[in-house]
């Protein structure tokens, strides 16, 4: 990223696959330097699915995946993001075909939401934790997710669903071919 | 367990699901209104000031703003009980009240401009606690309002609306008494509900007097009714509902917002969306109100209460929206959960210069009750009473009453719910685990476990009343015009599955309109537990009159009376003959619609119950409390959707319940009035980290609520909780406590009490 003062520069990220070419500064510009990660993603992208509630990096609504990893798209500022590769709650279903991540079909199965809010920042920390660990223990996915502020109390079901995936990952891992045995 | 049943207690998924994990369900901050402007609050940094002088000028020549409005230039409009609160004021009360607005086209302009506004003050002594707002002299925060003291009642509630309570004669109860003990107790750490989507509103005014409003709420139509009066009853207000991101009631406190996004987009003649910053939401919107007993209590040694007396003082902060009907509901849940024969209390709401309280899940009866027990607490141990015994025994039971909020008595016909705390003791292990009072239940060096037990039931899950609109479609599909939106209980997808179970329509050909008063009819809304028995019954009657005429269109086409004929799958036919009858479509042809209305009238004859037990494990050393265990016990006539339940019920921990009593408290500097702990790594909540061992005991006896026997208990699964936790607390020390939450410092000194105490005795 050119850095030169006043002038129009670019920011480039791939998000959920895609890639977009911001433009920082000048007068049509994309991005503010001020602009967070979270900002850029809901306002300038319209990917609204990744929530903001404390906007200071305390709360964990924010979360999505940078390079793989659970990151506060709050307290990242765009311009810092040239390069990177993020994922968020809108990239967790496949692309082509719309099936669900196991994870989402999990919270759907367990009702492991109440009022929704924060479940979008959960689901990315326990992606972030299955794609390090796919047989994490129910204290590790705790510690994982302890960042995550849940204020209807919905952490047991969380545990469940996120444990359920695990197993049933576990299982295809197992058996890769069940399903075309099955037919 | 339900298998009459097609879709009431078995486990389907919520209807807005996919939209949740996907991240496409839209939350009031995901909504955008072409050509909306947003607005930002300049606040006050002083507790109590007179505003002498405002400069806007360059504010208001910054390029992008739109409107600039203070007191000098608003509209009298006031919300409050009274009418307290203004959309501005030429007095603040708190640090954070509102000084001016502005709108501009985005965020940052309208931060920029607040920068450029000029204010002169004339400080006022303020008033930071009960003591000081009720002491001879204090200043007074509104005029009409003498020693800080507001009007008891509501109106809303009726002319008897309950302010205290009088009943019987406590004077001939104490008499019968054979222990009496006197005390206090406090339930005052402000506690701050904290739904995670902060509260906002977008507001859309239309010449010459008609505004919508997109509000972050459950309940569109009460929101209607309060905000209509507020603007005296001369605005056509419209307001739209949907997924707010959490309320616990909260929510209802937005009316200054409402009333301030409106002003400013009349002014701009624009839609103007104003909504809080966290830091906002934590410093200048409602907690939890702040409570205060002193009561005796006369005991016999069955158990029997002879008499209660006593006052309530209540904190509301700089002014009060429902404080009043708060203290009229705990008025009449603390008889259901404490038969007594006299009562003699008296209540106050006091007014002081912190930010308000007001509606959080608990409604005053958590409050009341959270005082009273660690009172009758010292009774019981007096006479070595097991509180179980005691609460178990003084529940309200079939052929009992209680005087409710309007100030009639209603004879009780619920539930007996002995059963279900009897099941809830067994599965926590209570008569094993009780040790006695102020026992510890194991000591293991400087960690002392304790256990301990609290109840709560409410009234309000048949209070006031619900519309319902159900419409029939040829197509075989039926649509749910209700006014309530999702807050998290799951209540929307419940009334869906009550109306497919009435109508036998696969659940997917049942769906429910957003909540607008423009196309939906009148309902309170999913509040205190209301959902399940008032709101299912209106949804319930509009599905059976929709089908009342359905099955009456029918009648001619099949020759058979309506009462022979029955719907499955879109389709009528004659009782038990499936395979003929014809598909709505041909019985409606394809240029009709049929519509159902109910309407739910009042019911407060039938109430809920809820009793938590706790076990805590205290750290004499650290101060630290550790909840080991929660059970919660509960009757719900039938369960409608099983893990909803449970979440509601998992929901005893949080933000209403439990943890006021463990850790949760706003903490306000007592010389600056600021709030210190504005952000939410100062302001403590439970994490995934921290899970107790949680049980929840359900039974299913049918109660006469509505066809499906079911009735609401989400709400009151946070109010046992703090009093059983303080009670736990209490008994792993050895010293009674009566004041919350129990943080290190005070489990401390405590501790330390008891230490010396110990002391004492040895060297005597």
């Amino acid at each position: 990223m050119d850095r030169r003062r006043g002038e129009t520069r670019q920011v480039r990220l791939r998000v959920n696959g895609q890639d977009h070419v911001l433009t920082v500064g000048g007068p049509a510009a994309d991005v503010a330097v001020t602009h967070t990660l979270a900002h850029t993603l809901r306002e300038t992208l319209g990917l609204t699915g990744t929530k903001v509630s404390c906007d200071r990096g305390a709360c964990g609504s924010c979360t999505v995946l940078v390079g793989g990893e659970a990151k506060l798209s709050c307290s990242m500022l765009t311009v810092e993001c040239d390069g990177l590769d993020i994922t968020t709650v809108e990239g967790l279903a496949d692309p082509v075909t719309g099936a669900l991540d196991p994870l989402q079909q999990s919270f759907i199965d367990h009702t492991a939401f109440q009022c929704g809010y924060c479940t979008p920042g959960i689901l990315m920390s326990a992606k972030a934790l299955l794609l390090k660990n796919p047989r994490p223990t129910q204290a590790d996915v705790q510690e994982a997710l302890s960042g995550n502020f849940c204020r209807c109390i919905t952490h047991y079901h969380v545990l469940e669903a996120v444990q359920a995936a695990v197993e049933a990952g576990a299982a295809s891992a197992t058996a890769p071919d069940s399903r075309r045995a099955r037919r | 367990m339900s298998d009459e049943y097609r879709y009431i207690g078995k486990p389907t998924p919520r209807r807005d699901a996919p939209q949740i994990v996907t991240g496409s369900a839209t939350f009031f901050g995901d909504l955008v209104v072409p050509g909306m402007l947003h607005a930002k609050v300049l606040r006050s940094p002083h507790p109590h000031a007179l505003v002498t002088e405002i400069d806007v000028a360059r504010a208001r020549g910054l390029s992008g703003v739109k409107a600039v409005l203070t007191h000098a230039d608003v509209p009298d409009w006031r919300a409050g009980t009274p009418r307290h609160l203004r959309v501005l004021d030429s007095t603040v009360r708190y640090v954070g009240d509102p000084v001016a607005l502005v709108a501009a086209t985005s965020e940052a302009v309208a931060e920029e401009a607040l920068g450029l506004i000029d204010v002169s003050y004339e400080l006022l002594p303020a008033v930071f606690d009960l003591d000081e707002a009720l002491a001879e002299g204090a200043v007074q925060l509104y005029a009409d309002s003498p020693g800080n003291v507001l009007r008891p009642g509501t109106r809303w509630f009726g002319p008897d609306c309950l302010t205290g309570l009088a009943i019987g004669d406590v004077e001939a109860g104490f008499a019968e008494a054979e222990v009496i003990v006197e005390g206090e107790a406090s339930y005052a750490g402000l506690p701050n509900p904290l739904p995670p989507e902060s509260p906002g509103v977008v507001a859309q005014w239309e010449e010459p007097d008609r505004v919508t409003l997109w509000l972050s709420t459950q309940a569109a139509h009460q929101e209607k009714m309060i905000i209509h009066a507020a603007f005296g009853r001369a605005v056509d207000v419209r307001t739209i509902g949907g997924a707010c991101g959490g309320s616990y009631g909260s929510k209802f406190m937005s009316i200054q917002l409402i009333m301030q996004a409106t002003a400013l987009s009349r002014a701009a003649r624009r839609p103007v969306r104003l909504g809080l910053t966290k830091e906002e939401h934590l410093a200048a919107f409602g907690l939890r109100i702040g409570s205060r007993v002193r009561a005796k209590v006369g005991l016999r040694r069955d158990g029997a209460l002879t008499a209660i007396s006593g006052e309530w003082l209540v904190d509301t902060g700089h002014y009060s929206l429902t404080t009043q009907a708060q203290v009229a509901v705990g008025c009449g849940e603390a008889q259901v959960a404490l038969r007594c024969p006299n009562w003699d209390l008296r209540t106050k709401v006091v007014c002081t210069n912190r930010p308000a309280s007001g509606i959080v899940r608990g409604f005053g009866g958590q409050e009341l009750k959270a005082c009273l027990l660690p009172i009758l607490s010292r009774a019981l141990a007096e006479l070595d009473l097991d509180p179980f015994d005691f609460l178990r025994r003084n529940y309200v039971k079939p052929g009992d009453g209680y005087f409710w909020r309007d100030g009639r008595w209603y004879d009780y016909r619920g539930n007996d719910y002995t059963p279900a705390m009897d099941a809830g003791a067994e599965a926590f292990g209570w008569r094993e685990r009780w040790k006695g009072w102020l026992r510890p239940t194991e000591v293991d060096g400087p960690l002392r476990t304790g256990v301990g037990v609290g109840v709560h039931g409410n009234v309000d899950i048949g209070e006031s009343v619900s519309e319902a609109y159900v419409r029939l479609d040829p197509e075989g599909r039926a649509t749910l015009y209700s006014s309530a939106s999702e807050h998290g209980t799951g209540q929307p997808s419940n009334l869906l599955k009550m109306v497919a179970e009435v109508l036998q329509l696969p659940l997917e050909r049942v769906t429910l309109t957003a909540a607008d008063t423009a196309v939906t009819p009148y309902d309170m809304g999913p509040v205190g537990s209301r959902g399940t028995y008032a709101m299912g019954s209106a949804a319930i009657k509009a599905a059976e009159e929709a089908r009342r005429q359905l099955l009456t269109l029918a009648a001619a086409n099949l020759d058979a009376p309506p009462e022979e004929l029955e719907t499955r799958d879109g389709r009528v036919f004659r009782l038990g003959r499936a395979d003929s009858g014809a598909a709505w479509m041909a019985i409606m042809g394809p240029e009709r619609t049929i519509m159902g209305h109910g309407r739910f009238e009042p019911d407060f004859t039938l109430a809920n119950c809820m009793m938590t037990f706790v076990e805590v494990r205290v750290d004499t050393e650290t101060g630290g409390t550790e909840l080991l265990r929660v059970v919660n016990a509960t009757d719900a006539g039938r369960i409608i959707d099983p893990a909803g339940l449970e979440n509601q019920l998992n929901g005893c921990l949080g933000s209403a319940g439990i943890d006021t009593a463990l850790f949760e408290e706003t903490i306000i500097d007592r010389t600056t009035g600021r709030v210190l702990n504005a952000n939410l790594i100062d302001y403590k909540w439970r994490t995934f980290a921290h899970l107790p061992q949680m049980r929840n005991v359900v039974l299913e006896t049918p109660v006469d609520s509505h066809r499906f026997h079911a009735i609401g208990v989400g709400e009151v699964s946070t109010a046992p909780g703090p009093a059983a936790v303080l009670m736990a607390v209490s008994n792993a020390l050895g010293v009674p406590l009566a004041e919350y939450p129990v943080t290190p410092e005070k489990v401390l000194a405590a501790w330390k009490r008891a230490m010396d105490a110990q002391a004492g005795e040895a060297t005597r």
